[in-house]
């Protein structure tokens, strides 16, 4: 392998997309609107499209005949390694536009620096993706504003989500041993700088749509680690269905 | 206005018809016009979002990024679909609330095809293939129809329809020439899906209703049996190409007609799903009438939303 920081350095950031791209495809035919499908199918194929350059780069650099499909499909449990956030259910329609927009707000901040990456190829998707995380970002903020700034029952909805999923806001910006070896080089993101900023963005939408910023300090983190939550197991088992079941198969 | 007037305007109505004229929205129509536009128009919309339904079951289950992208985009694609043809349906005066309460109620109906079970994942290709194939064979003559706003959203969906077409059958080629396996699901899929998309396209012409009325206002230009012989004719070749089987032994070419003759097919089958006792047409109208019921309150929080900031504004300009 031609550099394994780099290739972890990668998957780090597409098992993000890639777990939340499946979630947001699980909705798929069954939103609260149509507009809503089309725009949360919107979402999943956005994310799709950028997980897909990222695993066929880790692919050229891994360097053993292993394709995009076996890096997404054919890994354990604990080889993906995407924030806890994503993995997370969608148990309602405020859980689901949350849980896009606190990741949103970190991805886009996460986007605009790896543009400058020396990395060519990484700052080449960043810049393409950008364009896309920026309109999830409008989309889920827009929708937090109405769910929380709607009726006294959206407005406990989406407090409850907050709640609820604000403790795997933290691990976001965890450094790995692979980010910190990524960022001396050029090459990644100090996702460390990026806290304040993150925090004041959400909380400034958050309380334009009248919701509180919780106040826990408590935080959840392993996702990076490979330690999940019991959700991801499930998640798995559907999107590598198909490899398992049939391997080795062109499709 | 007084019956001779009507009259009248009947007359020349049906004059403009039949100079290839549009009906526009703001055109005078007789009643019967609106109303069998709205009943079929809102039946193609239903279709596309309760079809829907059975391909998003393999999205999170693709067997590769590739194909899971393509699966989205087109179901994306019917999801637009459904979009346009509701706006054409709202051009003659009824809301997308009521489309959806009759579709919930039972009242409208959808394409009986959505009400079977989609088991493999050859079955994304036998869908796109034949569902999808059959469809474009049914809406292409539509995309003259004279309804305006009917025909223009109908040559929108066509060219994406005819990309889900190649789409699929590009999936069906990839497993027969696969794995054994992967050939046996192929088959398997063909064999499940044949029967049912030739009963897309209609009963038998003896028994159809509303076929003359239906000509002159261009809603259909070649009879159901016509039809179903087109797909037929178009359809075997393609499955001889790749290998597969067409699943009737009645089927012979017919040197004299120059076309397939083809076996009897199950009517009663037919009826059976179209009256709502088809192998999954509970699941598809509960999983419609949950995303609606469960979508309440995000609905009514965006209408709520909307208000407030209309206040916002007003009291702003004040
Ligand atoms: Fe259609
Ligand atoms: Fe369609
Ligand atoms: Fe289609």
């Amino acid at each position: 392998m031609k550099s394994k920081n780099l290739y972890k350095y990668i998957l780090g950031i597409a098992d993000n997309s890639l777990i939340l791209g499946q979630r947001m495809g699980e909705l798929c035919g069954h939103g609260p609107s149509l507009e809503t499908d089309i725009a949360c199918t919107n979402i999943s194929l956005d994310l799709f499209g950028q997980v897909r350059s990222y695993y066929q780069y880790a692919a050229k650099i891994a360097g053993d005949n292993r394709t995009e499909d076996d890096i997404a499909m054919l890994r354990k449990e604990r080889e993906y390694v995407n924030v806890l956030l994503v993995e997370q259910p969608n148990t309602n329609f405020a859980y689901t536009m949350a849980r896009q927009f606190l990741f949103d707000a970190y991805h886009l901040l996460f986007l605009q620096e790896l543009e400058k990456s020396n990395d060519l190829t990484l700052s080449a998707i960043a810049t393409k993706s950008i364009k896309e995380a920026s309109y999830h970002q409008r989309f889920s903020s827009d929708w937090i504003k109405r769910l929380g700034d709607g009726t006294e029952e959206s407005h406990q909805k989406m407090q409850e989500a907050i709640n609820g999923l604000w403790t795997y806001t933290d691990e976001l910006f965890h450094q790995t041993e692979a980010d910190k070896a990524m960022v001396e080089q050029g090459v990644g993101v100090d996702v460390t700088k990026l806290k304040e900023v993150y925090y004041k963005q959400v909380g400034q939408i958050l309380e334009g749509a009248t919701l509180e910023i919780p106040e826990s300090k408590w935080f959840q983190k392993g996702g990076k680690q490979g330690i999940h939550t019991e959700h991801l197991g499930y998640l798995l088992s559907d999107l590598q269905y198909m490899q398992r079941t049939y391997p080795n198969m062109s499709w | 206005m007084s019956e001779e007037q009507i009259k009248n305007l009947e007359a020349q109505f049906e004059a403009r018809i039949a100079r290839d004229e549009k009906i526009e929205p703001k055109d005078w129509m007789p009643e019967k016009y609106r109303k069998t536009h709205i009943r079929q128009m809102s039946q193609h919309a239903h279709s596309e979002v309760v079809g829907m339904l059975p391909e998003g079951n393999w999205i999170t289950r693709a067997p590769s990024l590739r194909r899971k992208v393509a699966l989205l985009a087109k179901i994306q694609d019917e999801a637009g679909h459904g979009l346009y043809l509701y706006s054409a349906c709202e051009t003659l005066g009824v809301s997308r609330d009521e489309l959806y309460d009759q579709l919930h109620s039972g009242k409208a109906k959808y394409s009986s095809i959505f009400n079977y079970p989609t088991i493999t994942w050859a079955d994304m290709g036998a869908i796109g293939w034949l569902v999808d194939g059959a469809a474009i064979i049914n809406q292409v003559p539509l995309c003259n129809t004279s309804y305006g706003p009917y025909a223009r959203a109908m040559i929108r969906v066509c060219k994406e329809e005819s990309f889900h077409q190649r789409q699929g059958y590009e999936i069906m080629i990839k497993l027969a020439q696969g794995t054994p396996e992967q050939k046996e699901m192929a088959q398997d899929a063909l064999n499940r899906w044949w029967w049912p998309s030739l009963m897309m396209l209609g009963p038998t012409d003896d028994v159809s209703v509303h076929t003359a009325q239906s000509m002159k206002w261009k809603l259909k230009r070649k009879s159901n049996d016509d039809l179903r012989q087109q797909f037929i004719d178009q359809t075997v070749p393609q499955a001889e190409l790749i290998g597969l089987t067409i699943p009737d032994s009645d089927l012979k070419w017919n040197e004299e007609k120059g076309s397939y003759d083809f076996g009897e097919i199950d009517w009663d089958e037919f009826w059976q799903v179209v009256k709502g006792h088809g192998p999954c047409n509970k699941e598809r109208m509960n999983a419609r009438v949950s995303a609606w019921e469960e979508g309440e309150w995000v609905r009514d929080a965006a209408m709520a939303y909307a208000e407030k900031q209309k206040e916002r504004k007003e009291k702003q300009a004040v």
